[in-house]
């Protein structure tokens, strides 16, 4: 893992006594909330429904058991006892008090974390794929390019008031498990034909009110290059992007305007003209990057498990991905208990998920966009016992990628910009497919569910979507069909007029119904919408 | 009726004007009338609320104040998927009329 250098942690310590300072002027009054606001977002310190709100960045879902514990002891201290894991892989806290965060900050970057960018018009937290690092498909770790992303975008004097907040993800393998291409910027490291590493740029992509894939801008930058790219990506963007419309900011939409191959040519003239200013960083620090990332030391070991327990076989099969070391796996640690709430972790399970990365994962721990946690290097030897203690502590649901597996954004129950509530849909339907055993009859299913229009759940990728909107007042769910997040991007569509609470998670039954009637074998849910088109659905819904 | 909400300064906490501070229980909410706007000022300037506005609100048969915004009713309990968070009036006067 990547441990900060005294420059690092020189600039994460002075934030946290400025954002002190900026505080302490709010509480006395000497600072309006206009003249605060930009301030607190700065630092992840939203005001929601029902208080403050801290988002504290986990760049590229990555954790050691040290940070697991610390954001275990904020929960405690500072909250209410638990946090909530997000799409962004991030965690936010729902409970803080404004005279609480400039400690909390504190505490923070004691273990080498923080809060920064990760709110306001910049260059937010990068993601990347979970399982990167042991992915037995990826070309190379995909984290050290987006660790060197992150020190690029931190503090980026020219990106720190963009036309509007600003995704990437990186990624380095063919399958994406990061939505890559639903980001602002996709990144995904290749080699070429000669076998020299470098990266593609996909530019444009996201979700929100106007969702969009990202079309490819550029198929191969030398790696000695790639921030170069990056930054004539988005200078193009800063000088262009329009700040008069907020609805209309975003990158995808200049892209859009001006069409992928003149966003394209811009880029390129700029990109040219940066090669000459010299802005790229010296090959030396992505090196001094790339060995905190060596592989740990991975030890041979059995490469079969006793199936004999079927609890645990289905938690195998289902949780459990193909590690590029043949006598270990990535163990992923579900969220999503039926009836549970998406992403939610008491600090209780925190410090158990901390102690068992220690104990069996090299002390490495992932959040996952699904709103998961990830175990990325388990010895198949230790599969029972990690197993055994997940299931104690109520986090041995066997539901990766089921229709349990919901992703849902915190929605009306907390979010001040949600039309509706989100988690409880969540809830009824895991229970409910859980309760009837149809999950695994149903297979690979990803429902997602977002609140209001800005799609933090992301809706627009879910082979099933569920948008909540404000009808009059009233609580209402468009139903959509035919999204996807990974390699095979789709935007998913709306079925037809969208239904009350009860009406929805009936109307996610029937669509399943006529997905196990019509589906030939081997088909995902996706794959028969694909090839069944969406007029059977649209027929058992509203005949 | 109208009513004033806004989240404590220092805490966050949804409070509710009551005609002469602020209440964490939405039954101690007061109808403003047309004096809404000098008061948030007053408060807003005084440092004791955060973002406060005026929403619409009505007494049930028990005496009880609703918020006609389900958004207001929300913030007036806590989530509600997590009951056992709820502002403490809550177990007095149920969920039901939330959503």
């Amino acid at each position: 893992m990547y441990r900060y250098d005294s420059y690092d942690q020189a600039m994460v310590e002075a934030r946290v006594a400025e954002f002190r300072d900026q505080a302490r002027r709010r509480l006395e009054g000497k600072l309006t909330e206009d003249q605060f606001k930009p301030l607190r977002l700065m630092n992840g310190l939203y005001l929601q429904l029902h208080a403050y709100m801290l988002r504290v960045a986990i760049p590229y879902g990555t954790l050691s058991s040290r940070q697991m514990e610390m954001l275990a002891d904020i929960a405690e201290k500072y909250d209410r006892g638990y946090g909530h894991f997000t799409t962004r892989q991030n965690i936010q806290f729902n409970w803080i008090r404004l005279e609480d965060a400039a400690d909390i900050l504190a505490d923070l970057a004691t273990v080498e974390m923080h809060a920064i960018q990760t709110s306001g018009n910049c260059i937010r937290n990068i993601s990347s794929d979970h399982f990167a690092g042991a992915a037995a498909d990826e070309v190379v770790d995909p984290r050290p390019y987006a660790e060197l992303m992150r020190q690029w975008s931190s503090f980026h004097p020219e990106f720190s008031y963009l036309p509007r907040k600003f995704k990437i993800a990186v990624i380095a393998s063919a399958k994406d498990r990061a939505a890559m291409r639903l980001h602002d910027i996709g990144v995904r490291i290749v080699k070429n034909d000669a076998g020299e590493v470098g990266a593609q740029f996909y530019v444009g992509g996201g979700m929100g009110r106007t969702p969009m894939i990202a079309p490819l801008i550029r198929d191969f930058v030398p790696i000695d290059q790639f921030i170069t790219y990056a930054e004539a990506a988005l200078r193009v963007y800063n000088r262009y992007g329009r700040r008069d419309n907020k609805y209309k900011a975003r990158i995808k939409i200049l892209v859009h305007e001006l069409g992928a191959a003149e966003y394209s040519r811009q880029v390129e003239e700029e990109f040219a003209h940066l090669l000459r200013v010299g802005v790229e960083p010296p090959l030396a620090e992505l090196e001094r990057i790339k060995a905190h990332f060596a592989p740990p030391a991975f030890v041979d070991g059995p490469k079969t498990i006793d199936r004999s327990d079927p609890d645990f076989a289905l938690w195998v099969d289902r949780n459990t991905h193909r590690h590029k070391h043949d006598a270990y796996v990535s163990a992923v640690i579900s969220l999503k208990p039926p009836g549970g709430i998406p992403g939610d972790a008491s600090a209780a399970q925190m410090r158990l998920v901390a102690r068992l990365a220690r104990e069996y994962s090299f002390d490495e721990l992932r959040v996952m966009h699904t709103q998961n946690l990830l175990l990325p290097h388990v010895r198949i030897a230790d599969l029972p016992a990690v197993w055994q203690a997940l299931e104690a502590a109520g986090l041995g649901a066997a539901n990766m990628d089921t229709i349990e597996d919901i992703i849902a954004c915190p929605g009306l129950d907390y979010c001040s910009l949600a039309n509706a509530r989100s988690i409880p849909l969540a809830q009824r339907i895991s229970e409910r497919f859980a309760q009837t055993g149809r999950t695994e009859q149903v297979g690979e299913l990803k429902l997602k569910i977002s609140g209001c229009i800005n799609a933090c759940g992301h809706h627009h990728a879910g082979h099933i979507g569920i948008l909540g909107v404000d009808k009059k007042g009233v609580e209402n769910y468009q139903l959509s069909l035919g999204g996807s997040e990974g390699e095979d991007v789709s935007l998913a569509k709306i079925t037809g007029p969208g239904f009350d609470e009860d009406g929805v998670i009936a109307a996610v039954e029937k669509v399943t119904e006529v997905y196990l009637a019509q589906r030939a074998q081997g088909e995902r849910f996706l794959d028969t919408y694909r090839r069944i088109g969406m007029e059977p659905f649209k027929e058992a819904l509203y005949g | 009726m109208k009513i004033l909400t806004g989240n404590d300064l220092r805490t966050g906490a949804v409070i509710w004007w009551t005609g002469s501070g602020w209440s964490l229980f939405v039954d101690d909410a007061v109808d403003v009338g047309e004096d809404a706007e000098e008061i948030l000022a007053r408060e807003e300037a005084a440092r004791r609320v955060n973002v406060p506005y005026v929403c619409q609100a009505s007494i049930d048969a028990a005496g009880h104040v609703r918020p006609a915004h389900i958004k207001d009713r929300v913030r007036a309990l806590g989530p509600t998927v997590r009951r056992d968070l709820a502002v403490t009036t809550a177990e007095k006067t149920g969920w039901d009329w939330v959503i």
